[in-house]
């Protein structure tokens, strides 16, 4: 078997994101199930959650092309 | 360079010169039509055009008459704008001010919906925002706008750059969140912005290519029956995953849109 050993490291710095983007939603839904007149203002603050746990995939997948 | 006009005027081959198995990769997404190098003609610059041009014939024919009582037409352009102006302009960056910045909002959303939608449409089938440059612009627009938006808003570079800082945060962490917050602006904002949209269209195109590709080398040249129900089986896997793709193409260009929006109301805030 041929392969790359950095599609592996992008598999692993994908776990934490993964976890990380799972946990803000289903905040944001418990959030919103409870209180629906909320939903806009959790809408942003959810938003920024994931794309801040979500910049950490990124980095890795853009590691992935750096190191072949 | 021969080499890569064959290949951008054939589609994938799956067969390599020694007969195995070639996967698709990144290579497959630099599709050249006119001329060479750095400045050919591309394929996504091609779709790109295409978007724009229809875009614009959409909705300049649609706003021309408009009228109380809808046609098919303008209630889908109306539902397309409502969308952008209520759940993206409005409750994010809140009723005061947010018709100023829905020119660019609507802009973002739709060239990137009709761009990423061109990666399942039959004998277009080429996301444009799969190569970098194309995000890398999208987001250049956001980066300056919402700098801009935040020195007009603040009333100058120094206070500005001090309204970065979050309040109510004792000195001695204080300059190392600043530090963080800077990073954040400067870098890591655009960065992301750019990375999610290219990763996503890149990671989803390829995941069908390496579905077709796969299924027709099954296909045609499997060894046994087991081998050649496999290919069709991955061509199958093709059509769900095509679907899955316009909810992906769908969300992402929603993402887009809706960081763009949060970020130009944080530079809008009166208080970080």
């Amino acid at each position: 078997m041929k392969g790359s050993l950095s599609i592996v490291g992008y598999g692993l710095s994908a776990i934490g994101p993964g976890i990380g983007i799972g946990l803000i939603f289903a905040a944001y839904i418990n959030g919103v199930a409870r209180q629906p007149e909320v939903r806009g203002q959790l809408q942003t603050i959810a938003f920024i959650g994931f794309a801040l746990a979500e910049a950490l995939a990124l980095l890795g997948l853009v590691f992935g092309f750096v190191f072949t | 360079m021969s080499a890569t006009l064959a290949a951008a005027a054939a589609p994938h081959a799956a067969v390599a010169a020694d007969g195995g198995f070639k996967a698709p990769g990144v290579a497959d997404f630099w599709q050249p039509l006119v001329g060479q190098g750095a400045f050919a003609f591309t394929r996504p610059a091609l779709v790109l055009i295409l978007s724009v041009g229809l875009l614009g014939w959409f909705f300049v024919s649609v706003s021309r008459k408009l009228e109380v009582v809808p046609s098919k037409r303008q209630f889908k352009a109306e539902l397309v704008y409502g969308f952008v102006r209520d759940t993206i302009g409005r409750d994010v960056i809140g009723s005061k001010d947010f018709r100023r910045f829905l020119p660019l909002l609507f802009t973002l959303f739709t060239v990137i919906l009709v761009n990423n939608l061109g990666g399942i449409i039959p004998f277009v089938q080429f996301p444009t925002f799969s190569r970098i440059a194309f995000p890398i612009v999208a987001a250049l627009i956001v980066y300056v706008a919402y700098h801009v938006v935040g020195i007009r808003s603040k009333g100058g570079v120094g206070p500005y750059m001090k309204s970065i800082m979050p309040p109510g945060i004792p000195w001695w962490i204080g300059w190392f969140v600043y530090l963080l917050e800077l990073v954040t602006f400067f870098i890591t904002r655009p960065l992301t912005l750019a990375l999610r949209l290219f990763g996503n269209m890149l990671a989803g195109h390829l995941l069908l290519l390496v579905f077709t590709v796969g299924g027709e080398y099954m296909l045609l040249h499997g060894g046994n029956i087991g081998i050649r129900g496999a290919g069709v089986v991955s061509f199958l896997f093709t059509i769900v995953m095509t679907l899955f793709e316009l909810v992906i193409e769908f969300l992402q260009a929603f993402i887009f849109t809706m960081l763009a929006a949060i970020y130009i109301a944080g530079a809008l805030a009166e208080e970080h």
